[in-house]
């Protein structure tokens, strides 16, 4: 579908002069291999002395693990990230029983102990980064953990229940992901689209630029969005206009009539999971010339984004504000993105009430950014509490139908996505699971020296080389890609026509430390 | 504006090599001496600090293990020869509950002051048993602040110590109080070490910690020539504690203190009438070690006229002391702080909660679960870069050599902590929107419980929750 356009003939000269044309990217799925030398594996395959060299295992193999190049007498380094590991064992190519020599010992990677934790397990990362090389689900040989996390609750305890035979046949082709983010009906723009999820919030300063400029270009390929976060509209995103979200928060940075003007949506950042109910801090030295002019700010004063807007206060406060922005673009969408304190459900009738379309509960155990610690973990509510909470409010309030619920804290892939809407939310806003199909592992180390190590989270001209938009948007949109497949399969095993079906079907899900026999919803 | 309690602090640097998660494993045969060493581009430079120390290397039993878990030159090494493993030796920190992680915590605040900060979200449990099933709540458009608009600045973390009568008695009409009260600026205080964790020069440290940041300090009566002879400086900071059956102080110390703490036994009553005999406006606070019936034996104490302070103390995990399924001390308080509220007497008095509080986030928990202030030990002790091997006592060898701290490192560092656990306390109210930590006392609206959570999300849902 095209989107609606902007009537540029209704926008001040000011704004219409910096608009520029907006790039196509294609959605076609291209393998966008690991960018590193030797990348991370499940199991790893140890070749004693004992081996003659006679080559029978790279003859067997079918992923080609064992490379044995034309006219060398060793082995290169084996290729241990298509290994499928002992699942193989089932098949008549098990390397490891084959080997004439009895040369070859496979075992699990000790590494796997120090990758990733409890949220984001190994299997998570490494199925991701599977996902982003590829542009689909990893076989099920690999005998990667792809729905569940570790952390002992919430999404990671939640099972979608698939019925043995679907109630409804339904072909892939015909399943529906498409969101609708106007439900209004408002005269403003009806804004579709094509997949349940857009892109969160990472500010110019806090990734780089090649990292920003990725996730734009997979939310064209998508028909969906990304969010500039706090700081400022880059001109590199202009070509992205249509698909980029302008986020108004707290230090109003980089917030000027002309960003506002330019695209569909504007996002009120009230709070963020990261760190719920605190204010920014942007230090000093990484005020640097760009990002002084980018915020319109004196060059190494550090900037504070205070808690909360100083000029609300009240949901009336709110109200006043949207109605500013809505004045001033009067096509575009309105979302407030708040957290998950004990009375989100209040906050979000009362969103919807002051006039936004989209109301976005950041869950507290979500964010990217750096943030403290003592914030991350125990302020504000997990999203899954959340977003029943505030699904069956707005039902009972009887506007359920006339909001978008989006919600994010702590998704990780195409079954989050899925439980999150079973539990009452329309779409979700994804992070993290980005950031990894770039190449991130979570180290966690995005603001120490000179930023992130593996040249995602960082402004360091050196550290940023590392990955180029080419790579990063291909490997954003065949991780998309994938989650797509994956929604499309879960609703065919469900038998589900549409997302939108799946909205508050609670009973299509069960929790792994409850009894699950209440009687079904009717 | 009046001024603004602050906690002056420096960077204290460690005396040891930091114990980390990750260590590297470089097997240095079958180089294949390419010369792109991805060695050299570290982004955190540690081959060559790591070079740089073994070169310098004098303590033996010390490992470099600083590596930030990134993979990078895991990852770009010519010939995959390096590999990142756990490191044992920090897995083996601490028991199971003072993690190697809350150790690790306690170490980098000791040492910069600082609130810890890092990257890419929680990365956690769901949730855990103690402190962990609860999270406290944040303000949002509706509710912007509790306590109506103010800064940060203007946050007080003061609290009272002692008894406040539900009604003024008058004995003239100039003296309307028959009770002192002490305020202090923060709601801690630093409680006796327990047994095995005594150190005749950690004592002496907490003491001028507790006069540098105008909190107080227990200690035993026993133990008070360990102070050192410029008592008259740190009296006003001090709670003397008298054992069960102990002698009473001699009256010229009682006169010049402000508080003290008894033992609870059956001898109470008198206790407090002779001490009260020989100093009327000494606060006594009775400790109360929370066993089988801890809860029940609060309770009673709670409802007498003659109790200004309960110190409720349950054992360093946080337990109930000696029972075979023990409660959480958050728990154990809880309940005796609404059968107070019950009573309408809760007000009356003052409760210090003690036991397990080992972060910040303990601290505001504990006082939302209905303390007023809390008492800490091992954080200060881990703050000197204490290992937790639980051998510790005058004499015996200590793996850190912590009986032989210089003293600048020694308070340095305790300080350190205390105003980042300060800076969280004030980080995690403001959140909350409370502007004074009075008032945050038993406030369980501002806290969301995971039992509470779960039974009206989940159980609505999918049943009875298993076990």
């Amino acid at each position: 579908m095209v989107p609606e356009k902007i009537n540029n003939s209704n926008l001040p000269e000011n704004t219409r002069k910096t608009q520029v044309e907006q790039a196509q990217v294609s959605r076609e799925i291209k393998p966008a291999p690991p960018r590193y030398r030797n990348e991370l594996a499940k199991y790893i395959i140890n070749r004693s002395d004992a081996c003659i060299h006679c080559g029978k295992c790279a003859e067997v193999c079918p992923q080609g693990v064992h490379v044995l190049k034309p006219g060398y007498k060793l082995f290169a380094a084996p290729r241990l990230n298509v290994c499928v590991g002992p699942s193989c064992q089932n098949t008549d190519r098990y390397c490891v029983d084959l080997c004439p020599q009895k040369a070859l010992r496979m075992v699990e990677n000790p590494m796997m102990k120090v990758l990733g934790d409890y949220r984001w397990t190994p299997d998570l990362i490494l199925s991701t980064w599977k996902m982003a090389e590829t542009g689909s689900a990893p076989p099920k040989e690999f005998g990667y953990e792809r729905e569940f996390g570790n952390s002992g609750g919430g999404f990671d305890r939640l099972k979608i229940k698939f019925p043995a035979k679907a109630p409804l046949e339904v072909k892939p082709e015909e399943v529906d992901t498409t969101l609708e983010l106007n439900r209004r009906n408002d005269g403003r723009p009806q804004i579709k689209l094509d997949v349940p999820w857009y892109g969160g919030g990472m500010s110019f300063g806090s990734v780089s630029n090649v990292t920003q400029l990725s996730k734009a270009r997979a939310a064209v390929a998508f028909n969906t969005f990304t969010c500039t976060g706090e700081g400022g509209y880059m001109e590199r995103l202009r070509p992205y206009d249509d698909h980029t979200i302008t986020q108004v928060a707290t230090g109003l940075f980089g917030v000027r009539e002309e960003t506002i003007q330019r695209v569909r949506i504007i996002e009120f950042k009230y709070a963020q999971g990261a760190k719920p109910g605190l204010g920014g801090h942007l230090l000093a030295d990484k005020v640097t010339p760009s990002v002084a002019r980018m915020r319109e700010t004196v060059l190494g004063i550090s900037l504070f984004s205070p808690f909360p807007f100083h000029s609300v206060y009240s949901i009336e406060d709110h109200q006043k504000h949207m109605d500013w922005i809505k004045h001033i673009n009067r096509h575009a969408l309105i979302s407030a993105k708040v957290s998950t304190p004990t009375d989100v459900d209040m906050v979000a009738v009362g969103s919807h009430s002051a006039g936004a379309h989209i109301v976005h509960i950041d869950g507290g155990y979500g964010g990217t950014g750096a943030a403290p610690d003592i914030a991350k973990k125990n302020i504000a509510m997990p999203v899954e509490y959340g977003i029943v909470k505030v699904h069956d409010f707005l039902t009972r309030e009887g506007v359920r139908d006339k909001v978008t619920l989006i919600a994010s804290g702590g998704l990780r892939n195409a079954y989050d996505i899925a439980k999150a809407i079973a539990l009452g939310a329309d779409g979700v806003v994804v992070g993290t699971a980005e950031l990894v199909a770039l190449g991130c592992l979570r180290c966690a180390r995005c603001e120490s020296g000179r930023g992130c190590p593996r040249g995602i989270a960082t402004t360091d001209p050196k550290l940023q080389e590392q990955l180029t938009v080419e790579w990063g948007s291909q490997r954003i949109i065949n991780l998309y890609n994938a989650w797509r497949n994956d929604l499309v399969d879960i609703l065919v095993k469900l038998g589900l026509r549409s997302i939108s079906e799946l909205r508050g079907r609670t009973d299509l899900l069960m929790h792994m430390d409850y009894t699950n026999d209440m009687e079904p919803k009717k | 504006m009046p001024d603004k309690y602050h906690i002056k602090t420096k960077p204290v640097p460690a005396r040891r090599p930091k114990i980390g998660k990750v260590g590297i494993v470089d097997w240095r045969e079958d180089c294949a001496g390419c010369r792109n060493c991805v060695k050299k581009a570290c982004v955190f430079d540690r081959y060559r600090q790591e070079a740089e120390y073994i070169r310098n290397m004098s303590d033996m039993d010390s490992i470099f293990f600083q590596c930030m878990g990134c993979f990078s030159c895991v990852q770009q090494c010519t010939k995959g020869l390096l590999a990142l493993s756990e490191n044992p030796v920090y897995d083996r920190l601490g028991n199971r509950y003072w993690t190697p992680a809350i150790i690790e915590t306690t170490w980098n605040q000791a040492e910069t002051a600082k609130i810890p900060v890092s990257g890419a979200g929680y990365r956690g449990r769901f949730t855990g048993p103690g402190f962990d099933s609860m999270w406290t709540d944040m303000s949002e458009i509706v509710r912007p602040t509790r306590d109506g608009i103010h800064g940060r600045e203007y946050i007080s973390t003061a609290v009272d110590i002692g008894r406040k009568p539900a009604v003024l008695h008058f004995n003239s009409l100039s003296d309307i109080s028959n009770f002192p009260l002490i305020t202090i600026a923060m709601p801690l205080v630093i409680d006796l070490m327990p047994q095995g964790y005594k150190l005749s020069n950690v004592i002496k440290f907490c003491k001028s910690l507790a006069v540098q940041t105008g909190i107080l300090i227990i200690v035993d009566y026993r133990d008070l020539e360990l102070l050192g002879n410029d008592l008259d400086n740190s009296l006003a900071n001090l709670i003397l504690y008298i054992d069960r059956g102990a002698h009473l102080p001699p009256h010229s110390l009682l006169k010049r203190i402000r508080m003290v703490e008894i033992g609870d036994d059956d001898q109470i009553d008198k206790r407090i009438r002779d001490i009260k005999a020989i100093n009327q406006d000494i606060i006594v606070a009775i400790r109360v070690e929370m066993g089988a019936d801890g809860v029940a034996r609060a309770k009673e104490l709670g409802q007498k006229k003659n109790i200004e302070v309960l110190h409720l103390v349950a054992d360093m995990n946080g337990d109930q002391i000696g029972v075979a399924q023990p409660r959480f001390i958050k728990d154990m308080v809880r309940e005796v702080h609404n059968f107070l509220i019950n009573r309408g007497i809760r007000n009356e008095i003052t409760i210090i909660a003690g036991g397990g509080i080992a972060l910040a986030e303990h601290m505001a928990k504990q006082i939302i679960c209905g303390a007023d202030l809390v008492g800490i030990n091992l954080p200060l002790l881990i703050a000197l870069e204490c290992v937790l091997c639980n051998e510790c006592n005058d004499g015996v060898h200590c793996p850190v050599d912590v009986g032989n701290v210089k003293e600048s490192y020694g308070v340095g560092r305790m300080v350190n902590l205390v105003a980042a656990w300060h800076d969280q306390l004030i980080e995690v109210m403001g959140a909350m929107g409370m502007r004074e930590v009075r008032r945050l006392r038993g406030e369980v609206g501002r806290a969301l419980f995971f039992e509470e959570l779960e039974e009206a999300t989940f159980g609505k849902l999918f049943g009875t929750r298993k076990n």
